[in-house]
């Protein structure tokens, strides 16, 4: 297995937003950082869990694999081919095979559109499926499969709820048989039962298919239940990615510690015997990152040479981690 | 017992829709006093979202219309407030975090000019005024270099710091009732913990009541005080936090609490989802709406309709099934 090829290679990836000022003449003050140097690989059928701070650049990530977001540095390889430059055109047979379940469900949905067609269009645009019949079929198959009747297909967007859309994204991402799924916040709106019904979803075509996955999720039991790997990010960068075992057991970085103790548990008594830890301090921005380690302002074990120097990932066997302490 | 801040009684919405019409929000009350929080629980499409919109007669007409029940709030019942009326109690006394930020954020406008907006609207604000505290209040839900990103775009912001935004204009106002529906589903748990305990802290410092809802269960179960369960549009199971978790009576939260996946539990195992479909609201049946997926179902089950009652002390359910 650790000799397999990876199906998704990234390196060195850097996404910056340039940040103007100024009406009349426009001149770039800095720059969000939003991804600052990530470097992680997929292999086929895996599935990689991205957790971390909201505004850490999760998204950003998953929209640069995909080059929907333009690379500021870095490499981004598919199934062996560096499409980090590639046309349009050299692009279009990998955009079939890398789907995206987006985080905003509602602004990834057509309103004019009923769901049929938002499920049937990227099959036309990618000629898969002969008739209109066969595509409508399979619509109606998706639906049945992330949990919605299928006679919902010839309805309209906002006649339906937060999680009946956000599974209208994942019948749509699902239709074109992928061989890779960024899921940014797939199950982040459905209640726990439905998340059930689709995580084990996501496990079966996994197994069927050995589809691969870039999970994106903020919900750690989630993340739990379905990665073989997980990566933290912190403020555009990795600082701990482990085998999901090791992680859980032993989290190495201090921020990756501080987030799994924050985690609610669903039972009240237990919650309130509970110590409250969580990551206090100033959340600093990507505008003007710390300098040296970016955790180091709110790290409860900062020394002085955290702020000076940047700690590299380093790998310790299962576990790489970026931390001066460890 | 306190004076209600909040009385809903018998709410109902319903849709015209190509299959005809659906209820959905069916029935629905419950009372919520000051300082409190409620949480609402229920499966995807169960009626959560329109709930708290009819509450605010925020339902688009048509397709949709409130047909009956009340909504008293401050001795006033909302149901039959004038349109400017409900416009001076938006965002003001009543605020409201939508569950999709970017269809209730305005993409062509910045965030300072959004969040500042009700203070000019409702406290007369100047622009000015209104700006600085925008920045604030966007500091207040950790958005990192606030005094900057004021001038954003909800494009430029990622998908939590959006919903941060929202949070932070809802509580420009310092209103007496804030709803919140998914308001930390795009957060992760350090940012959702701070922004559950900002909440909670007005709450307690303001008096203020939250209606929080939410499908996740450890966040219920750490800050609400009594919980509601919705199926079908309908109220199944209300009771303190504690008992609901304790003893869950209603067949559908026992499923809902089973399905939930455990960080304690080995991993491998497949999760256990409530079996068969959800309800649909076009065509419900006549009894109890889980009946068809429910384990325990008994005959009466699908020719009666039951009302709550209270099984135990403080807690209620609407199910004829003796829960051992
Ligand atoms: N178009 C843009 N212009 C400027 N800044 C941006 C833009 N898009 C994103 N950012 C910033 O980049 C950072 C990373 O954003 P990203 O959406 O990747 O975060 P995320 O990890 O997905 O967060 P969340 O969990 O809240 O969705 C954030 O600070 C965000 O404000
Ligand atoms: N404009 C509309 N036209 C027709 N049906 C609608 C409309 N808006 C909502 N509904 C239906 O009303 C039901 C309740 O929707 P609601 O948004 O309240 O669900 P919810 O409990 O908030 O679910 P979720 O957890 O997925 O957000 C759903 O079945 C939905 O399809
Ligand atoms: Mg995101
Ligand atoms: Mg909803």
């Amino acid at each position: 297995m650790p000799h397999d090829p990876p199906l998704l290679s990234v390196e060195g990836l850097k996404v910056h937003f340039p940040v103007h000022a100024g009406v009349i003449r426009r001149r770039q003050v800095g720059a969000v950082k939003a991804v600052d140097g990530v470097s992680f690989t997929v292999r086929p059928g895996e599935t990689l869990g991205l957790v971390g701070e909201s505004g850490c650049g999760k998204s950003t990530t998953g929209l640069a694999v995909l080059r929907m977001q333009a690379a500021s540095a870095g490499r981004i390889v598919f199934d062996g081919t560096d499409i980090t430059h590639s046309s349009r055109a050299a692009l279009r047979p990998f955009r079939r095979r890398m789907q995206m379940i987006y985080q905003d469900p509602f602004g990834a949905l057509d309103p004019r559109m009923t769901v049929a067609d938002i499920i049937a269009e990227p099959m036309i645009v990618h000629n898969i499926g002969t008739s209109r019949a066969e595509r409508r079929d399979r619509a109606q198959d998706l639906l049945a499969m992330v949990g919605l009747r299928p006679d919902m297909a010839t309805r309209y967007v906002h006649e339906f709820s937060g999680g009946q859309r956000q599974r209208i994204g994942i019948a749509r991402a699902l239709s074109m048989q992928p061989d890779l799924l960024i899921c940014d916040e797939p199950v982040s709106a459905l209640d726990v039962s439905i998340q059930a019904q689709i995580v084990n979803l996501f496990e079966s075509l996994q197994d069927r298919f050995g589809l691969a996955y870039l999970f994106i999720a903020h919900d750690l039991a989630v993340v739990r239940h379905m990665s073989d790997r997980i990566a933290v990010m912190y403020l555009g960068k990795i600082v701990e990615i482990a085998g999901r075992d090791a992680l859980y057991a032993r989290p190495l970085h201090p921020y990756s510690q501080a987030l799994l103790a924050s985690i609610a548990i669903p039972d009240p008594e237990l919650e309130a015997s509970r110590p409250q830890i969580s990551v206090t301090g100033e959340v600093p921005g990507a505008l003007n990152p710390p300098s040296g380690c970016r955790f180091h302002p709110r790290c409860p074990r900062a020394a002085a040479v955290c702020a000076r120097e940047e700690p590299v990932l380093r790998d310790l066997g299962e576990q790489a981690v970026a931390c001066h302490l460890v | 017992m306190a004076e209600m801040l909040l009385q809903v009684r018998n709410l109902t919405t319903r849709f015209r829709t190509e299959a005809g019409w659906v209820t959905a929000v069916d029935d629905v009350s419950f009372d919520l006093a000051a300082g409190e929080t409620l949480a609402i629980v229920g499966e995807s499409g169960s009626g959560k979202s329109v709930t708290a919109l009819s509450m605010l007669r925020l339902i688009p007409r048509p397709p949709g219309e409130i047909t009956g029940g009340s909504v008293v709030f401050e001795g006033r019942d909302l149901c039959q407030a004038t349109d400017a009326e409900m416009q001076a109690i938006r965002g003001n006394r009543i605020a409201m975090i939508f569950q999709e930020p970017m269809t209730s954020l305005n993409p062509s406008l910045t965030l300072g000019v959004q969040v500042g907006e009700p203070l000019v609207l409702h406290r007369g604000a100047n622009w000015a005024a209104a700006f600085a505290k925008a920045g604030e209040l966007l500091g207040r839900v950790r958005i990192p270099d606030a005094q900057a990103r004021v001038r954003a775009y909800p494009h430029q912001m990622s998908g939590g710091q959006r919903q941060r935004a929202m949070i932070a204009m809802a509580l420009a106002c310092q209103p007496r009732l804030i709803i919140a529906d998914e308001p930390t589903t795009a957060l992760d748990v350090t940012v959702q913990a701070q922004i559950l305990a900002l909440l909670k802290e007005l709450t307690r410092e303001t008096g203020a009541a939250l209606i929080l809802i939410t499908h996740d269960l450890g966040v219920v179960a750490r800050y609400a005080d009594r919980v509601a369960v919705m199926y079908g549009g309908r109220m199944v199971e209300t009771a303190s936090a504690r008992d609901l978790y304790k003893h869950p009576l209603h067949p559908y939260t026992r499923g809902l609490l089973a399905s939930i996946p455990r960080l304690d539990a080995p991993t491998g195992q497949k999760l256990r989802p409530i079996e068969g479909q959800p309800p649909d609201l076009a065509r419900m049946p006549a009894g109890c709406a889980f009946q068809p997926r429910c384990q325990v179902a008994q005959p009466d089950c699908t020719a009666t309709r039951p009302a709550m009652t209270e099984a135990r002390p403080q807690h209620w359910k609407a199910c004829f099934v003796d829960a051992a």
